[in-house]
C-alpha cells in the first residue's frame, strides 16, 4: 500500500463512533488514517501528500453494505463484480458483502476464493463474500461453514431463500455459533408468501395482486428467535435480514430487551417507499420482502432511529430489463441500490425523519462491527476508507446514468439530496466526481 | 329504449370520443361517460336485432384480439362487435404459439404494433398486463380481463343489463356473491356500481374475500342469506378453481350448501330480484340450474346480448377518438 498520502483540509468531520460532527482535518498514510485534527489546520504535512481543500464538505467513513447481489459468477450480463465495484465506489460504498446465491453458489471455499481474487484484481472497493448457510442455498444440509470462514466469508446466509426446516435452522445457528460465525436470515413463511407479489392490504386487493400478510415475516421471526434462544449458549448470533413489518419490530424488540444476540437490518427501499409506490404495476418497486404500508415504513424509520434496527443495507439486486419488463406477478423482484443508498439515507435526514449521525452509523460503524471489520469510523489506525460528500446537493436520479449493468432502480426519477465527491479505499482515491481544488 | 336502429350518421353523431386512448379500467370513465356509452350501446342493441347488423363505422380499421387466456364468450363478443362495425378482426391465442417459445408479452406487443393495428383487445392471466401492453404500443388497448384486476367491459354490460331490467342503477342494492378474491368481474363491477350510485354487498366466505375489501365502500357479508336479503340484483361469480391454490373451500358440496344460489336463498331477496352471472357457470356449485334457467329472474342471456352491444359502443367511442386525432 504505497498510495499517496491524502490531506483533507477544512472538512466537516462526521464520525459515528465518537459522535463528533464538526470542523477538522484528516491525513491518510499507508492506507490508514494517520492523523485527525479537530481544528482547521494540519501542520507538518509529509512530502508528496495530496492536499484536498474540502471547503466544508462532509468527510465521513465510507459505507459498508452487507447486502449486495452481483451476477458473478453465473449471470454476468446482470452485474459483474467489477460493475458492482464501480457502482459502489461512485455511491460512496467502500465495502460490499456479496450474496452467495450465485451460479455456482458460494457454498464451498473455492468459490469464495474466486470472488476474493477477482476483487483483488479489480482493486476498487473491499469485496467480502457471504457464504451459503446450506449447500446450494437449499435449506437442507449445512454448507462448509468452517472452511468458508477460513477462505474469508464474513457471515453465512441463504440470501432470499428462507430456511424452512426448523431443525436445519437450529443446527445452523448452533454450528455456526460454535465457530463464531454470524448467521443472516430473512424471515418469511414459505407458505404464506407462496406466489405473493405484494403485501396484503387494501392496495394489493384493489390491484388484484397475490399478496402475503406481514405476519408471514413475524411468524418466521418468532421461530428464529426461539431457536436463537436455544442455541445462544453455544455462541449463536443472528442477523435478521431486512425487517419490513411493524409487527416484526415488536417481536424483535422483545428479544433484544431480553438480551438475545440478535441484530437486524432494514433496506433503504423499505425506509423510503411504501406499497403505493407500486402505482400502475411498476415492477422496479417489486421487492422481497414486498413494500409494506406507510405505517410499517414509519415504524421502520423509528426503529432505525432508536437503534432497534442496527443496520441499513442497499439490498442491491440487479435485474436486466427482460426480467423486469413483464407483468408484475411475473417480474423478478429487486432494485439496484449501491449508488442511491447514501443520498436516499441523507434525504431521510433532510426530511427530518432521522438524525444524521445515527443514519450514518447504520451504514458504517454498525455493519463494519457486524462483520468484524475495523472500518466504519474516523480513528487513527483505522483503514482509510473515506468519503467526501456534499450532503445538500439536490439531484434527480436517472437510472440510465447508473454505473450498474442493470438499471432497475426504484429511485429512478426520485429527487434526493447528497452527492459523493470522492471515495477513498485504503487510502486510494477510487472515485472522484469532479476535480477537487488542490492547494 | 330505442326500438328502431339509427343509421350510420346518427350513430356517428352519438359516438362521443372515448376520454382516453385506452380502456383499461372502469376508473377511465366517469358517470357521464358511462351514461353516454350505455345510450350508445342501446342503439347497437336495436341494430343487432335487425336482419342487417352491419354498419361501416370502423371500416378500414384493424382490430386484433389477443387472448392469452382461453375465453369463449368475451372473445367472440369482441369479434362480433368489431365485425358488425366493419373492422377487420383477427384473433390470436398466443398461448399456443410464440409464448411457449419464450416470447414475452412485450415482445408480442412490439411485434403486433408493427402490423399497425388500430385496436388491441387483450386478455391475460396477470394483473396489470393490459396496462403494461398499453405502454408499448401506439394503438388503443382494451382490457378484456387482466388477472384478478379488472374486466371493465363486463361491468359496462352488467350495468346495461341492470338498467334495462330496472330502468335505473342508482339506488339498487346489488349483492355480488362468491369468489370475490379471484374475480376481476367483481372489482370492475364494484367500481362502476358505486360510481353509478348503487349499494354493493360482497358476499362470500372470508377465504374468498380480498384483504380490506370493507374499505372499498361496500358492505362485506359472509353469510349468504344475510347478504342476499333485500337485494335487487344477485350477481353470482364463478368459483375459479384454476386460480385457487391451497385450502380455500373444503368442497364444492359444502360451498353449494352455504353459498350456492338456489330458490330457497333467492326467496330472501327483494321482490322482482334479478340474477346475473358473468359465465361460464359452474352449475350445482355456485348456482342451481333451476335458478340459472328461470327466465323470469335470470338476466344471463341478456348479459350475453348486451355484451356485444356494449363492446360495439366501446369500440365506436375509441374509434371516434382515433378519428379526431
Amino acid at each position: 500500500m504505497n498510495a499517496q498520502p491524502l490531506a483533507f483540509i477544512g472538512a466537516r468531520l462526521v464520525d459515528p463512533e465518537s459522535g463528533y460532527d464538526g470542523p477538522g482535518c484528516l491525513l491518510t498514510a499507508d492506507g490508514c488514517i494517520a492523523r485527525i485534527s479537530r481544528g482547521d489546520a494540519l501542520p507538518g504535512l509529509p512530502d508528496g501528500a495530496r492536499v484536498i481543500d474540502a471547503g466544508g464538505a462532509v468527510l465521513s467513513p465510507g459505507l459498508v453494505d452487507l447486502r449486495v447481489k452481483t451476477g458473478e459468477p453465473g449471470s454476468e450480463p446482470k452485474e459483474t463484480l467489477k460493475s458492482a465495484s464501480r457502482a459502489a465506489a461512485a455511491g460512496g460504498v467502500t465495502s460490499i458483502v456479496v450474496m452467495p446465491d450465485t451460479d455456482p453458489p458460494v457454498d464451498e471455499p473455492s468459490v469464495a476464493d474466486f470472488i476474493l481474487r477477482r476483487a483483488r484484481d479489480i482493486e476498487l472497493v473491499h469485496v467480502y463474500p457471504a457464504g451459503a448457510a446450506t449447500r446450494g442455498c437449499e435449506g437442507k444440509a449445512l454448507a462448509e461453514i468452517g472452511l468458508m470462514r477460513e477462505a474469508g466469508c464474513v457471515f453465512v446466509t441463504d440470501a432470499d431463500r428462507p430456511i424452512v426446516d426448523s431443525r436445519v435452522m437450529r443446527r445452523l445457528l448452533a454450528y455456526a455459533g460454535g465457530l463464531g460465525v454470524l448467521v443472516a436470515h430473512r424471515p418469511a413463511d414459505p407458505w404464506l408468501t407462496a406466489g405473493a407479489a405484494a403485501s396484503e392490504g387494501e392496495f394489493a386487493g384493489r390491484m388484484g395482486l397475490p399478496s402475503e400478510p406481514p405476519a408471514a415475516e413475524t411468524i418466521m421471526l418468532e421461530r428464529d428467535l426461539a431457536l436463537l434462544e436455544l442455541t445462544a449458549p453455544a455462541g449463536a448470533r443472528l442477523m435478521v435480514d431486512q425487517v419490513s413489518a411493524e409487527s416484526a419490530l415488536d417481536t424483535l424488540r422483545r428479544s433484544k430487551d431480553r438480551g438475545l444476540p440478535v441484530i437486524a437490518s432494514a433496506s433503504i427501499n423499505h425506509l423510503t417507499f411504501n406499497e403505493l409506490d407500486i402505482g400502475d404495476y411498476r415492477t422496479f418497486w417489486k421487492l422481497t420482502p414486498p413494500l409494506r404500508a406507510e405505517a410499517d415504513r414509519v415504524a421502520l424509520v423509528g426503529a432505525v432511529t432508536s437503534g432497534l434496527v442496527d443496520i441499513v443495507v442497499s439490498a442491491h439486486a440487479p435485474a436486466p430489463a427482460e426480467d423486469k419488463r413483464l407483468p408484475f406477478e411475473e417480474a423478478t423482484p429487486g432494485s439496484v441500490g449501491l449508488e442511491t443508498l447514501f443520498p436516499a439515507l441523507l434525504t431521510l435526514w433532510h426530511e427530518g425523519q432521522a438524525p444524521l449521525l445515527r443514519l450514518l452509523e447504520t451504514v458504517t460503524l454498525a455493519p463494519a462491527r457486524a462483520i468484524g471489520s475495523p472500518a466504519g469510523r474516523l480513528a487513527i489506525g483505522a483503514p482509510a476508507d473515506l468519503i467526501l460528500c456534499d450532503i445538500d446537493a439536490p439531484r434527480v436520479i436517472d437510472a440510465s446514468l447508473l454505473l450498474s449493468k442493470s438499471k432497475n432502480s426504484a429511485f429512478d426519477g426520485r429527487r434526493l439530496q447528497g452527492r459523493v465527491l470522492m471515495t477513498v479505499v485504503d487510502g486510494r482515491v477510487v472515485w472522484e466526481s469532479a476535480p477537487v481544488p488542490a492547494q | 329504449m330505442v326500438s328502431v336502429a339509427p343509421g350510420l350518421d346518427e350513430i356517428r353523431e352519438r359516438a362521443k370520443p372515448f376520454p382516453r386512448r385506452h380502456f383499461l379500467s372502469v376508473t377511465d370513465l366517469d358517470p357521464v361517460r358511462v351514461g353516454e356509452l350505455l345510450e350508445l350501446a342501446e342503439s347497437f342493441v336495436a341494430l343487432n336485432r335487425q336482419a342487417s347488423k352491419k354498419i361501416d363505422l370502423l371500416k378500414g380499421r384493424t382490430q386484433i384480439n389477443l387472448f392469452f387466456e382461453a375465453s369463449t364468450r368475451t372473445q367472440s363478443s369482441f369479434e362480433l362487435a368489431g365485425k358488425r362495425l366493419g373492422a377487420d378482426v383477427i384473433n390470436m391465442s398466443p398461448r399456443a404459439s410464440s409464448i411457449s417459445k419464450g416470447e414475452t408479452l412485450v415482445d408480442t406487443a412490439v411485434t403486433l404494433n408493427a402490423m399497425q393495428p388500430d385496436i388491441l383487445i387483450i386478455r391475460h392471466a396477470a394483473s396489470g398486463a393490459a396496462s403494461l401492453l398499453s405502454q408499448k404500443v401506439d394503438c388503443s388497448v382494451v382490457n378484456a380481463g387482466d388477472g384478478q384486476h379488472e374486466h371493465p367491459s363486463q361491468a359496462l354490460l352488467d350495468a346495461l343489463s341492470m338498467r334495462r331490467a330496472f330502468g335505473r342503477i342508482d339506488g339498487l342494492t346489488v349483492a355480488i356473491c362468491g369468489d370475490v378474491l379471484h374475480s376481476r368481474v367483481a372489482r370492475s363491477n364494484v367500481a362502476l356500481l358505486l360510481m353509478m350510485g348503487a349499494r354493493v354487498r360482497l358476499v362470500g366466505p372470508p377465504t374468498l374475500m380480498p384483504a380490506a375489501a370493507a374499505r372499498w365502500g361496500v358492505e362485506v357479508v359472509h353469510d349468504m342469506k344475510a347478504g342476499i336479503r333485500g337485494a335487487d340484483v344477485v350477481m353470482m361469480l364463478r368459483l375459479q378453481f384454476e386460480r385457487m391454490q391451497g385450502a380455500l373451500v373444503p368442497s364444492t358440496r359444502e360451498y353449494f350448501r352455504l353459498w350456492g344460489l338456489d330458490r330457497e336463498k333467492l326467496a330472501l331477496a327483494a321482490p322482482g330480484v334479478r340474477v346475473m352471472h358473468p359465465g361460464p357457470m359452474n352449475r350445482g356449485v355456485e348456482i342451481d340450474s333451476e335458478v340459472a334457467d328461470d327466465l323470469q329472474v335470470s338476466l344471463v342471456q341478456d348479459q350475453v346480448e348486451m355484451g356485444v352491444a356494449v363492446r360495439m359502443a366501446v369500440l365506436a367511442a375509441l374509434a371516434a377518438r382515433l378519428d379526431n386525432r
